[in-house]
């Protein structure tokens, strides 16, 4: 399923977006499976599917135990767009992953096999929109987003630049630092909304993981939000993963109704 | 060319977050790089703190034992006993310049790490300086130098625990605290503007060597050689050479144990040798991977040299065929280290043992010419223990 269609169906209910994030492979392909089974049940509307890099520079610990769980289990390229394809939930899947992956595999390939296996969308967040033509054309050739990052210094001409690049949504860093659960949702992260101007899906991320952060970032403007470590933290415990997953997936979508 | 790529190596492969700073730093460094307040204070610096310019050594017993001329840079003789304060000297003022309070690094062998405690304290700064654990534990005492210079350390548990994961952690701390702080990168890698910056500030190396060797056998060297584990002591030597054809550079990798490489590991460093193009921190270069890109740990008996990366410039330079990258052994690297210390009464470091090996090894084929520099990059003090160590393993192992 393609992104855009997701936030047209979701504006169709007036409903704001919960994407969550998990890291594939962690602990197993076949947990995966299960877990995203769960997510959208409990009502996540996309699903990113993490594809774990030795050396996640943007990752905070708790996705980085989740990139090590993952690799040490076995987790591979190839595995990964073989589990992504055997997914059949009616939800757009987006892979998150580091770039040398995707320069290794080749981009025009890469791309490609994204949209062989049903994903519709692709984050990289060492890939700067500078670096990033050889991807874009890819992407485009094969009817897959690609989704630029918008930070809390990101501003002026380079505010633009990513606006104008990103597609399916632009994927708002709420606060300076990596990924992982916060006390607070920074008070940039509105003003962030506040002064962006476009007509592609506003998603807030890092540092979200309760009902009351989400709906803040909804109040301030937000059209969707996600959700990473959170979920992450729950399966790392590994106890009653799928119910508990499913769960916190229905209480962060209830925040925002 | 793009003006952050060598060819088609380099750029700026980093967080959305960073790339207003990178573009501040460059920014900043075009700005004061020919600003003569900035220069006057940086060679101020240089002279009375640093104690340069170094020596350039004529090697007299070694010369003698291997038939040809060999000169020693004497970057061991350094402030901090390696040519590390060189670039942290430079990037320290220019972050004063540039209104900066707080200053992180990451370090290998530690010796980064000192040289930015070093010129933190001296210029006023808050210093924090990540080191892999693995690191921490083989390079203690630089551990205790560094915090008796009120810098804080912290030892990174991630990965391999050695110099890539360190770099991980303080880029993680960058895009988190990039307001107020300059991230203090001690090679020639990572994004755009690094290698250049680093490098330019490294050239002060080279620069002197072609006085020096001018003055002293009226006619630049057959060769020069230098180790090589992000590069920055080999891009410091090699850069005011580039243009003079006839001077061949030899970069010395870590060849560690073995020249192999697994689906898990390397049991080397030696990325410009036998490393594949990629992107590795920030940067298009040449690395250690596996077929599917995942980043391999890297092996070598030096701290320093103990990367799976190394700076886009040099795997340019060797694409193009102007350097002529070779490795050595842990333990031919040990034997140099004997060597070097009983002939010359100078202990080198672990990784300057790699070029001095290297010398050795290629003398009678005469490969290197009759004249040759090596850049003797750092001390061995701090290497005592880990020699001794090693020493204690082999005797442990005769007796069995």
């Amino acid at each position: 399923m393609r992104i855009a269609d997701k936030f047209a169906e979701l504006k169709g209910k007036n409903e704001k977006a919960l994407i969550a994030y998990v890291c594939a492979g962690d602990p197993s392909a076949e947990a995966t499976k299960e877990i995203v089974h769960a997510l959208v049940k409990g009502g996540a509307d996309i699903v990113e599917l993490g594809l774990p890099f030795s050396d996640p520079v943007a990752d905070g610990p708790t996705i980085q135990a989740a990139s090590t769980r993952a690799l040490a289990a076995g987790m591979n390229p190839d595995i990964y767009f073989e589990m992504a394809a055997s997914i059949k939930e009616n939800v757009p899947l987006v892979c998150m992953t580091y770039y040398n992956l995707i320069y290794k595999r080749g981009t025009v390939k890469f791309a490609k096999d994204c949209a062989e296996a049903g994903i519709t969308g692709i984050i990289v967040p060492d890939l700067p929109a500078e670096e990033a033509d050889e991807l874009q054309d890819s992407c485009k050739e094969n009817g897959v987003d690609l989704i630029f990052l918008i930070t809390p210094v990101t501003t002026g001409k380079r505010m633009e630049k990513n606006l104008e690049k990103t597609s399916g949504f632009v994927y708002i860093v709420s606060r300076l630092g990596v990924t992982g659960e916060r006390v607070d949702v920074a008070e940039s992260t509105k003003n962030i909304l506040a002064g962006i101007d476009t007509e592609v899906p506003k998603a807030v991320g890092f540092g979200i993981s309760n009902g009351k952060q989400a709906a803040e970032v909804i109040k301030a403007g937000a059209d969707a939000f996600i959700v990473g470590s959170a979920f992450v933290n729950i399966i790392a415990s590994g106890e009653d993963v799928n119910e508990r997953v499913e769960k916190l997936a229905s209480e962060l979508k209830e925040s925002c109704r | 060319m793009k003006k952050a790529m060598y060819g088609k190596f380099g750029g700026q492969f980093v967080p959305e977050v960073l790339m207003p700073a990178l573009t501040e730093l460059e920014e900043a460094y075009n700005r004061y790089k020919d600003d003569p307040k900035f220069l006057e204070e940086l060679d101020y610096y240089m002279k009375e703190f640093a104690g340069r310019e170094t020596p350039l050594y004529f090697a007299r017993n070694l010369s003698k034992k291997y038939g040809i001329k060999i000169y020693l840079k004497r970057e061991d003789l350094v402030h901090g006993g390696a040519h590390k304060l060189n670039n942290t000297l430079g990037q320290a003022l220019l972050a004063k310049y540039m209104g900066k309070t707080r200053i992180i690094a990451e370090t290998g062998a530690g010796q980064h790490g000192t040289a930015t405690a070093m010129a933190a304290a001296n210029m006023g700064f808050e210093s924090e300086v990540y080191m892999g654990a693995k690191d921490v534990m083989r390079q203690h005492m630089n551990v205790y130098r560094m915090e008796l210079m009120g810098c804080k350390v912290h030892s990174v548990e991630s990965g391999s625990k050695t110099l890539k994961d360190a770099i991980n952690e303080a880029l993680r701390d960058w895009v988190t605290n990039v307001e107020n702080t300059h991230y203090l990168i001690g090679s020639v890698v990572g994004p755009h503007p690094y290698p250049m910056i680093v490098r330019d500030f490294q050239s002060v190396i080279g620069k002197e060597v072609k006085e020096q060797i001018m003055e002293k056998e009226g006619r630049y060297p057959d060769s020069i050689v230098a180790c090589a584990g992000g590069g920055s002591n080999a891009m410091g030597i090699f850069h005011p050479f580039i243009d003079d054809k006839d001077v061949k550079l030899f970069p010395v990798e870590a060849g560690g144990k073995e020249m192999k490489t697994t689906e898990k590991e390397a049991l080397h460093s030696a990325s410009l040798c036998v490393g594949e193009e990629g992107i590795l921190q920030g940067a298009h270069t040449l690395i250690l991977q596996d077929k599917y890109g995942q980043i391999l740990e890297s092996s070598s008996v030096s701290a320093g040299l103990d990367y799976s990366g190394v700076g886009p410039e040099l795997a340019y330079l060797a694409d193009i065929g102007r350097i002529t990258p070779c490795s050595i052994s842990d333990d031919e690297a040990l034997e140099a280290f004997y060597e070097l210390s009983r002939l010359e009464g100078i202990i080198p470091a672990l990784e300057s043992s790699h070029a001095v090996a290297y010398v050795m090894k290629m003398a009678k084929t005469r490969e290197l010419g009759d004249l040759v520099v090596i850049n003797l990059s750092g001390r061995g003090d701090k290497d005592l223990e880990t020699v001794f160590k090693l020493k204690e393993e082999e005797e442990k192992e005769a007796c069995q």
